[in-house]
């Protein structure tokens, strides 16, 4: 299986150093206490947050491509999403109406094309939540990095969204870090499940 | 026309009503008693040094002494625009971001101004050389004072905000572009105010002087108007050079936003 992303010594703030191979497709589960530092993790893999060792996408590592390539390409979904806009609709572009994609991921999502007129501070929790994954999913991102995806969900809506990514990682058009505390979730996603203390990913056997 | 000479007791006419405010603020609480009576001490105290060195200055009229002199008040006022903040940039870089943007600000249109419309001779002539940068400086000083607290904090408040930009792939430029384009507009609020307000809200300060001091009203109308453009410009060119420093200093080569280049703000 061909490697979507490495990460060799991955060493930020006081933690690391951790190293990972993700091959391409696979949905790669992340697990550990409250405040260990996943989410960091996830910020110092999509190179927003300063780090020591390497993180090389399909042979091309960080360094050598611009930020904002690389933050398109290895994108992070964090659990509180942030608009900058009045209204939904600016923030996907106007073309975006006309994407077939696009306008799937709304209808799974419980959204439609009228969510793009809705206010952002009427937005719900959960509504964010599912906007932002959509947001980001559209860019067609080749790693996902998912901060608790699903924590603001009710059952119903999680299960979609696991499923949207499953079938992503099946489809090989991205490969996944899901960062969840729920190892339920975990199991069903992930081939393989790791860890994350302050030291390194320990793998675990759900 | 003459001057009518102002005697200390005229002006000590007039600290009394400075001291009754200090006095109502005592007995209703206000809690400004304090500062304002330190800062009426200390105006007055700056002001009767400035006279006595611009009276040795103006005999004197060496271009060292110019020089060394409008130094001092360059480097007074970066240190009074970074003293402003609430969160300010670590290290000596925030000195040299606002002194550098105060230089932008007043030395370089001071200097234009001297050379090319007023074309005085010697350039530095201290009648017309100090006035004209103490204008430019004391004036420009508030929006890029206001600017610069204003980006700060702003990149400070709205981290989050900034940060998902980034992770959406846009560049630190487009990321923080909003909160620029804010800065720059409250940067130069305070001279769009007083351009809107001249003549008709009110008479601005030099003019009034000069009209006092006996100039005829269109000479100071004149002066006013070129002061007044050089402000404006002088400004405008300030709050762009600090506010495209101090954002160059909070994001790395990386393009990451690193807030840890600013100082905590100190707790009420």
């Amino acid at each position: 299986m061909p490697t979507a992303l490495t990460i060799q010594n991955l060493r930020f703030l006081s933690n690391g150093p951790y190293s990972l191979d993700l091959a391409k497709g696979e949905c790669c589960g992340i697990n550990g206490a409250s405040g260990i530092g996943k989410s960091q993790f996830l910020r110092a893999i999509a190179d927003v947050l300063a780090h020591e060792g390497e993180c090389v996408l399909e042979s091309t590592p960080c360094l050598s491509m611009s930020p904002q390539d690389w933050r398109k390409k290895v994108a992070l979904v964090a659990p509180e999403s942030f608009w900058w806009y009045d209204t939904v609709g600016p923030h996907f572009g106007v073309e975006s109406a006309d994407d077939p994609y696009f306008c799937h991921l709304l209808e799974r999502l419980g959204f439609s094309l009228d969510a793009l007129q809705w206010q952002i501070s009427r937005l719900s929790t959960g509504e964010r939540q599912r906007l932002s994954l959509i947001r980001t999913l559209i860019t067609n991102p080749k790693v996902l990095l998912l901060d608790e995806p699903t924590s603001g969900l009710d059952r119903k809506m999680a299960a979609e969204v696991e499923d949207i990514v499953a079938m992503r990682c099946d489809k090989k058009e991205s490969s996944c870090i899901w960062v969840s505390h729920d190892l339920e979730q975990l199991a069903r996603l992930s081939g393989r499940c790791f860890q994350l203390n302050r030291e390194a990913l320990v793998e675990m056997f759900l | 026309m003459n001057v009518i000479s102002l005697s200390a007791f005229d002006l000590s006419l007039a600290a009394t009503l400075l001291l009754a405010l200090a006095f109502c603020s005592l007995k209703i609480g206000l809690g400004i008693e304090r500062q304002i009576v330190i800062s009426g001490l200390r105006m007055t105290a700056q002001l009767l040094l400035v006279g006595l060195v611009l009276k040795v200055l103006f005999a004197n009229g060496s271009f060292l002494l110019v020089f060394v002199m409008s130094l001092f008040m360059l480097l007074v006022a970066g240190y009074e625009v970074r003293a402003r903040q609430t969160r300010k940039l670590r290290g000596s870089v925030g000195y040299f971001i606002s002194t550098g943007s105060m230089f932008v600000s007043s030395f370089s249109v001071a200097f234009l101004a001297l050379t090319v419309m007023v074309g005085v001779d010697p350039w530095y002539t201290p009648q017309y050389a100090i006035p004209m940068l103490g204008m430019l400086l004391g004036n420009t000083m508030n929006g890029v004072a206001l600017s610069s607290d204003r980006l700060t904090t702003d990149m400070y408040n709205q981290r989050g905000m900034v940060e998902q930009r980034l992770l959406l792939g846009q560049s630190w430029q487009e990321a923080s572009g909003d909160i620029r384009r804010d800065c720059m507009r409250v940067g130069m609020i305070p001279i769009v105010n007083s351009m809107a307000a001249a003549g008709i809200v009110s008479l601005p300060g030099m003019m009034t002087g000069q009209i006092l001091g006996g100039s005829s009203p269109m000479d100071a109308v004149k002066y006013q108007i070129l002061i007044m453009f050089l402000i404006a410009a002088g400004t405008g060119f300030g709050v762009i050079t600090a506010i495209w420093l101090i954002s160059r200093r909070l994001f790395d080569d990386r393009q990451r936003l690193v807030l840890d280049n600013l100082m905590q703000q100190k707790q009420q």
